[in-house]
């Protein structure tokens, strides 16, 4: 039996109210609210974070390959997925795909992974997919898109949900894109992009599988179905094809927005976590065609859908920003630096050497007195590899020690004005990690007027620093979420 | 046993230069000034010196001994010392230990930094690019302070208002003797509510919390005890110069409270048994000491034992460290006033015991004073470079 065997979704912490873009531009309101990727958050980081929700209770060293699919990936020519692996602590001998350029990459990473476990070339794969997609201050995509992210564990044992069929059609249209040299999406006369892309290639993608799979709208439980930039025409297009409206997974468009390519993914993990053994679920996502898949969940969905932060979970858990403070976040603004150092570059030989504490937070413990050590690889005292154990001066008798996946506890604080930060106040913490060991990081996804000392925080991965075309990922703590 | 330092070397000369914001000043010119102002003050030509250290903390401020060319020095050794804001103390504590060994008679400690040429506020980078910028954290000096005022007022179970009132009444007590001292940076009497009313640099410390980023030199000569009295009648003795680096535990060990400093209390001790001092709340007359935030002061207080520990806030609060006081610490208006340009800040705190025990600090001048202690830190509480050092007739 091959299909889904663990799920797990992420959105980011903070929205911002249609309203906002309204009052800034005019035109016309839209109602709802947009999840927004923070300053120190994209495609990889967010992967990284539904890639570890799903993988909650689980040994990510067991896992066979990560494929990560986004049409906002952070390098262009380099592969993005192994930071994801790397930073999710996956073996080396694994396989990892980029699936870009397509709002269908999360389902066309979904096929290939399904047919990869099929075939007998791995046991699992994990799957991941991330949008932060912009559209121009002041057009209507710039309200309409938000930020989310989705993963699937792909295996064929204890499955959740199995797969019983999927179909796909292709389709050159671009209904809506971006050029080599493009920032923000493009679109073509929205009338058009839905009679012509969005009405015709979905139905014909459902209708194709429900034929292949010989099953009628009646026998599936819940229609998860990619939703366009104009979100009515979704409801429209399902019940079309002969979907009541009880039977259609809620797009999210009030709370997250329109995600792109992880949109049907992040829509599913939400269905899979609200069903009942036996339910057969239809996954469709539009883009260039469409993908179709036809799932039926087991009696094992009942213990996973409780193991990880629900879709429900992150929805409500939020900080409502200023439209200001977004532009600012996602540089559409030019604001007046502070006056302070320059940042240093990042050396690439430094971190390919020291890849395991930044890109892991792995640290030591040692044999000899069996305490355990994390020491951050940079700055005053940064002096890594540990080689003479801080505690029984023992040298060279360690174990690899991972402080990713341990809680932790604030220890002490500030709230710093001085520092050059894109979210002011700075918020550099120390942490004590339960089972041991002190960390100094910075924390993220906070509001500065509840940071206090002994306040619960875990470990995520952030978007540090670009410079040289460097993307900088680290650690940071934030509060716990949900 | 290793031998002390104790009474083998005496500071015949000294020169320190105004501190602030000296736009028109290189450091060159800086120490170029410090050197004269110790030459003179001893009665020495540029000839008579054997070794020079020169202490810069910072690449801009000079790299290896050339850094003192501008003295035109004929073909002397010369080192450069690097210990962060530790290095001035550093320099002199070389110095002291070639006279001390015999192999020069009269060796030159200079201390300068050029903090103001770079166009911003606070400290300039301490990252070299290349082989850092690997993960990272955004933060900056006063962050990593207050990060210990945040624990002190949570251990003690102090209020940040009670706390803050604490740590303003030092402000207050350094802008009083800064404003005495006419190569301070700052001129300015302020009030305990100034001093809390004042904009957040780094919560819980605000703009009167930190001290002054300042250009500035200052200059020490020194020689074997014996031959002191050739140069004058009233030379200062050293009694002991401490240093203490920590192995850098504070940031991993979880055992480490952040409301002490560890190599403060035991760069104290290691002074206090060299100097032989027993007590020192009774027998330390007056102290410099590292107060590059109000709270590193605080915490400076109870690791040199001046206060018993979590005790600082009633010795702060009954004026014990007030120029009137039983203990007076800056008398020259400290780091907070007097300024602190990083290499330099170890010898103008010397300059300063050095001036006091002449009888020649004006109107801060203390009465019945014995020994004085400097402390001086380099880097964050959890992990820096302290020296200490103990001075006397």
């Amino acid at each position: 039996m091959v299909g889904i065997t663990s799920f797990g979704a992420y959105i980011p912490y903070h929205r911002v109210v249609r309203e906002e873009f309204y009052k800034a531009w005019g035109g016309f309101p839209i109602p709802g609210e947009k999840a927004i990727a923070s300053y120190d958050e994209d495609a990889v980081t967010m992967a990284w974070d539904a890639g570890n929700n799903c993988l909650s209770g689980l040994d990510p060293k067991k896992v066979d390959g990560l494929y990560l699919a986004t049409t906002c990936a952070p390098y262009k020519e380099k592969q993005n997925s192994t930071i994801v692996a790397t930073a999710l602590d996956m073996r080396d001998d694994i396989r990892t795909a980029d699936f870009c350029n397509s709002l269908r990459s999360g389902t066309e990473a979904l096929s290939a992974a399904l047919d990869a476990v099929k075939a007998g070339s791995v046991k699992n794969m994990l799957v991941t997919a991330a949008e932060t997609r912009e559209g121009a201050p002041a057009g209507m995509g710039e309200a309409q898109y938000g930020d989310a992210a989705a993963a699937l564990l792909i295996g064929d044992t204890n499955v959740v949900a199995e797969l019983l069929g999927s179909y796909s059609v292709s389709d050159e249209y671009a209904g809506e894109w971006r050029a080599h040299n493009d920032h923000f999406v493009r679109a073509w006369e929205d009338r058009h992009l839905l009679d012509e892309g969005y009405s015709e290639q979905l139905p014909k993608a459902i209708t194709g599988l429900m034929k292949k799979c010989k099953v009628n709208a009646k026998d599936i439980a819940k229609l998860v179905m990619s939703s366009p930039m104009d979100v009515r025409r979704h409801g429209k297009v399902a019940v079309g094809a002969g979907f009541g409206m009880g039977q259609i997974q809620e797009p999210f468009f009030m709370t997250v927005g329109t995600c792109g390519a992880a949109m049907g993914m992040l829509m599913l993990v939400a269905a899979l976590e609200e069903a009942k053994p036996g339910d057969k679920i239809l996954l469709a996502q539009y883009g260039n065609g469409a993908d179709a898949f036809l799932f039926q969940v087991t009696d094992a969905i009942a213990k996973k859908a409780k193991a990880h932060l629900s879709v429900q979970a992150l929805i409500n858990s939020k900080r409502t920003l200023p439209y200001y403070t977004y532009l600012r976040w996602r540089g559409l603004v030019t604001v007046e630096r502070g006056r302070r150092p320059e940042i240093p570059f990042t050396s690439l030989t430094a971190l390919k050497r020291s890849r395991k504490e930044v890109m892991g937070l792995y640290g030591k413990k040692c044999l000899t007195c069996g305490h355990v050590m994390y020491q951050m690889p940079f700055g005053i005292g940064g002096m890594t590899p540990i080689r003479v154990c801080y505690y029984c001066q023992t040298k060279d008798n360690f174990e690899d020690y991972r402080f990713a996946d341990k809680k932790a506890k604030i220890f002490t604080y500030s709230l710093d004005m001085l520092a050059d930060v894109i979210d002011p106040p700075g918020t550099p913490v120390f942490v004590d990690f339960e089972g041991g060991g002190r960390g100094w990081f910075d924390l993220t996804d906070r509001e500065p007027e509840k940071v206090k000392v002994g306040l619960d925080v875990e470990m995520v991965l952030r978007h540090q620093s670009f410079d040289r075309g460097i993307h900088n990922y680290y650690w940071k703590a934030r509060p716990v979420r949900g | 046993m290793p031998e002390s330092i104790k009474d083998k070397v005496a500071i015949i000369g000294m020169g320190c230069t105004n501190f602030g914001e000296l736009w028109n000043k290189s450091v060159s010119d800086l120490m170029v000034d410090a050197a004269y102002e110790a030459y003179e003050d001893a009665g020495i030509e540029p000839k008579d010196i054997d070794a020079a250290w020169v202490g810069n903390w910072q690449e801009v401020s000079g790299m290896s001994g050339l850094g003192l060319a501008g003295l035109r020095l004929q073909y002397k050794p010369i080192t450069r010392v690097e210990n962060m804001c530790a290095t001035g103390t550093d320099a002199l504590r070389n110095a002291s230990y070639a006279v001390a060994c015999g192999v020069c008679d009269i060796a030159l400690a200079v201390g300068a930094e050029k903090l103001k040429d770079m166009g911003y506020a606070g400290l300039i980078s301490v990252s070299p690019g290349g082989t850092t910028g690997t993960g990272g954290i955004s933060t900056t000096a006063p962050a990593i302070f207050a990060m210990l005022a945040t624990r002190y007022f949570s251990r003690y179970n102090i209020s940040p208002d009670a706390g803050k009132r604490m740590l303003s009444r030092l402000s207050v007590k350094s802008h009083h003797n800064g404003n005495l001292n006419p190569k301070a940076h700052f001129h300015k009497e302020i009030t305990v509510e100034q001093a809390m009313n004042a904009p957040i640099i780094a919560w819980p410390l605000g703009l009167f919390d930190c001290c002054g980023v300042s250009d500035g030199a200052a200059a020490a000569l020194v020689c074997r005890a014996a031959d002191a009295k050739k140069f004058r009648k009233d030379p200062v003795f050293i009694k002991s110069i401490r240093m203490c680096v920590g192995p850098a535990e504070g940031p991993v060990k979880q055992e480490y409270d952040f409301t002490h400093v560890e190599e403060t209390y035991r760069a104290g001790l290691a002074a206090y048994a060299e100097a032989g001092v027993k007590n020192p709340r009774k027998e330390i007359s007056m102290a410099e000491v590292h107060d590059c935030f109000s709270i590193t002061e605080a915490v400076i207080m109870e690791d040199l034992q001046f206060s018993p520990r979590g005790k600082v806030k009633e010795d702060i609060e009954s004026g014990f460290f007030d120029l009137d006081g039983g203990l007076p610490v800056q008398p020259d208006g400290g780091l907070k006033c007097f300024g602190h340009p990083v290499g330099a800040t170890g010898l103008r705190m010397i300059y300063e015991m050095y001036k006091q025990l002449q009888g020649k600090a004006g109107p801060r001048q203390l009465k019945n004073i014995n020994l004085g202690l400097t402390h001086n830190q380099g880097s964050m509480p959890p992990a820096c470079t302290i020296a200490v050092c103990i001075v006397g007739r």
